[in-house]
């Protein structure tokens, strides 16, 4: 399982012409094996920059990542290993499908790896019912999908590959609400599955805090925080100050706290909303018999 | 990266040069060619090189912006000396064994390397200064003319726009798609030449379906506006000309006359 760690990662883009632009500044963080890994920010923080940097698309303007405690770019050759290893799943990757069959293009992957027949053949299938379209989609044209099993069959194609590390950059981004959740359930499952560390960009925190373990929140270029999940929404007030959304739930607590009814810290998701909530009701109940 | 292609660019200013009109902004780039290319001799290219170095420290654009649109030229230039240093008859003035070489041809040698030097240079500042949009307006306006042999001018320079409009959505657009094939061990930049044909095939498909995809919802888009071509079509920004292009097209043809009279007094002139 790998580990990814960037030590005073700095991206530049357009050097030495008027729209010169530092995308992320002064990165250090690790990312632990098997970790789902939530990374949010606004639109420009240097989200998707600092993505590309973990699987070799970007090369940093200075500063080294480490994949198990390898600089990616010691060996410019090995840049391959590292794609296949770290797979990157692009905002709206349906847009990257080419080939005439949905088979041919999830295969796309695993064949770049070098891999026999037969293997192809059953990480395609593994792949495809990762993402929960059945096998009969194999020969299908991809170009007659809906948008939503498009955006599946390219998820699949980067699955396809086993990486130790899969990226996925905004993948519920333009599907209705039930899309969102299915494919967010599909990554979870997923996760749990193969154990893989699991990153997850968004910039919509209601979501993310639902699954992600740990959060990284980006704001103009730079980390904020990196922590898990619970204790980043400790700093609830600073992060929608930053602009970004807090779950409504939480929104809702830290009112209540506001106006003196302190049921619980760090409420981010329904189901624990919940629980706590009758848990207090309950004690409550007691108290006025 | 893609991203880094800064011929066509605009880059965004205030300078004198920016504001001049378009329409005589084209003409005035037609005049500097015409002034590079009716040099006969060495010192009649001088004033086209003061007009362009003027022009472009008047527009403020970076002189590493310029040297960055001539870098995929180099090879071109080498490739045109070379052939023009061995292959011009005349009398030899230069002889290292069996290579002779013509006075003439070290001439014709070095003004060729300033006239594509300064020809690619001056160009760029035409679209460096000019928003694609005001460079088809231009068009249109100068064409004009043509609208009464039903030439489709309108039509033209609207096509004109909109292809220009998409260079930079389209570059982006390749970019992702590439990364995208890239994150998935496609040998774009690496592998043979084979390799790499077969990996282009990854990258073009998807962006003739998406351009396909864009075009038929531009089209969309255009007549839910109510776009019906040229007919009763006004415009927000009409183009405006004022004494500061009247002054700057005056001096152009000073320049141009300069250039033969430069010619007629250097006729006889050999430099070594």
């Amino acid at each position: 399982m790998a580990t990814i760690r960037t030590e005073n990662l700095n991206y530049t883009y357009g050097i030495g012409t008027p729209f010169e632009k530092t995308a992320i500044n002064n990165i250090n963080i690790e990312i632990k094996p098997g970790s789902l890994v939530g990374i949010i920010g606004h639109t420009g923080s240097g989200k998707s920059t600092l993505i590309q940097h973990f699987n070799g698309l970007l090369k940093p303007t200075s500063g080294k990542i480490y994949i198990d405690d390898v600089d990616i770019w010691e060996n410019k050759k090995n840049i391959r290993d590292v794609r296949f290893k770290v797979g990157l799943v692009f905002q709206y990757p349906e847009y990257q499908i080419f080939e005439d069959s949905v088979f041919r293009d999830v295969a796309f992957g695993p064949k770049n790896m070098g891999l026999d027949e037969e293997q192809i053949k059953q990480r395609v299938t593994n792949a495809l019912e990762s993402v929960g379209l059945p096998l009969s989609y194999l020969d299908r044209s991809p170009f007659e999908l809906s948008g939503g099993e498009k955006r599946r069959v390219a998820i699949a194609g980067v699955m396809a590959m086993q990486p130790e590390v899969l990226i996925l950059d905004e993948p519920t981004a333009g599907l209705d609400p039930r899309g969102r959740d299915t494919v967010f359930s599909l990554i979870k499952d997923y996760h749990k599955k193969t154990q893989c560390t699991v990153l997850l960009v968004s910039h919509s925190m209601e979501d993310i805090a639902k699954y992600a373990d740990t959060l990284l929140v980006m704001n103009n270029s730079e980390v904020f925080c990196y922590d898990k999940t619970v204790s980043v929404f400790e700093k609830s007030e600073e992060i929608q100050q930053m602009g970004l959304d807090v779950p409504q739930i939480t929104r809702v607590f830290n009112e209540l706290k506001k106006r003196g009814v302190n049921i619980g810290e760090e409420i981010y998701t329904v189901n624990y909303a919940k629980k706590l909530v009758l848990e207090y009701l309950g004690k409550a109940g007691e108290k006025s018999c | 990266m893609l991203k880094d292609i800064t011929i066509g660019q605009y880059f965004p200013g205030q300078s004198i040069v920016h504001r001049l009109d378009p329409r005589y902004k084209i003409i005035i780039t037609l005049t500097y060619i015409i002034m590079l290319f009716a040099a006969a001799k060495i010192p009649s290219l001088i004033p086209g090189v003061i007009f362009a170095v003027t022009a472009l420290i008047l527009s403020r654009i970076p002189f590493s912006l310029i040297g960055k649109s001539l870098k995929p030229i180099i090879p071109l230039i080498i490739f045109t000396t070379i052939l023009n240093l061995f292959l011009y008859d005349g009398d030899p003035v230069i002889k290292i064994g069996f290579i002779e070489i013509a006075y003439d041809a070290i001439e014709t040698s070095i003004m060729t390397i300033i006239r594509v030097i300064f020809l690619i240079a001056g160009t760029s500042l035409l679209t460096y200064t000019t928003s694609p949009i005001m460079l088809t307006d231009a068009i249109e306006s100068l064409l004009a003319p043509l609208k009464k042999i039903n030439f489709p001018v309108h039509d033209l320079a609207m096509m004109m726009t909109i292809a220009l409009r998409f260079i930079p959505t389209i570059i982006e657009e390749t970019d992702k798609i590439m990364n995208a094939q890239k994150a998935r061990g496609a040998n774009i930049e690496t592998g043979s030449l084979a390799q790499r044909a077969k990996a282009m095939v990854t990258i073009l498909i998807p962006l003739f379906v998406s351009a396909v995809k864009r075009a038929g919802e531009l089209a969309l888009a255009m007549e839910c506006r109510c776009y019906r071509g040229d007919v009763g079509r006004t415009r927000m920004k009409q183009l405006k000309s004022g004494a500061k292009d009247y002054i700057a097209i005056i001096l152009t043809m000073a320049f141009l006359a300069l250039v033969f009279v430069l010619n007629f007094a250097f006729r006889n002139l050999e430099l070594f």
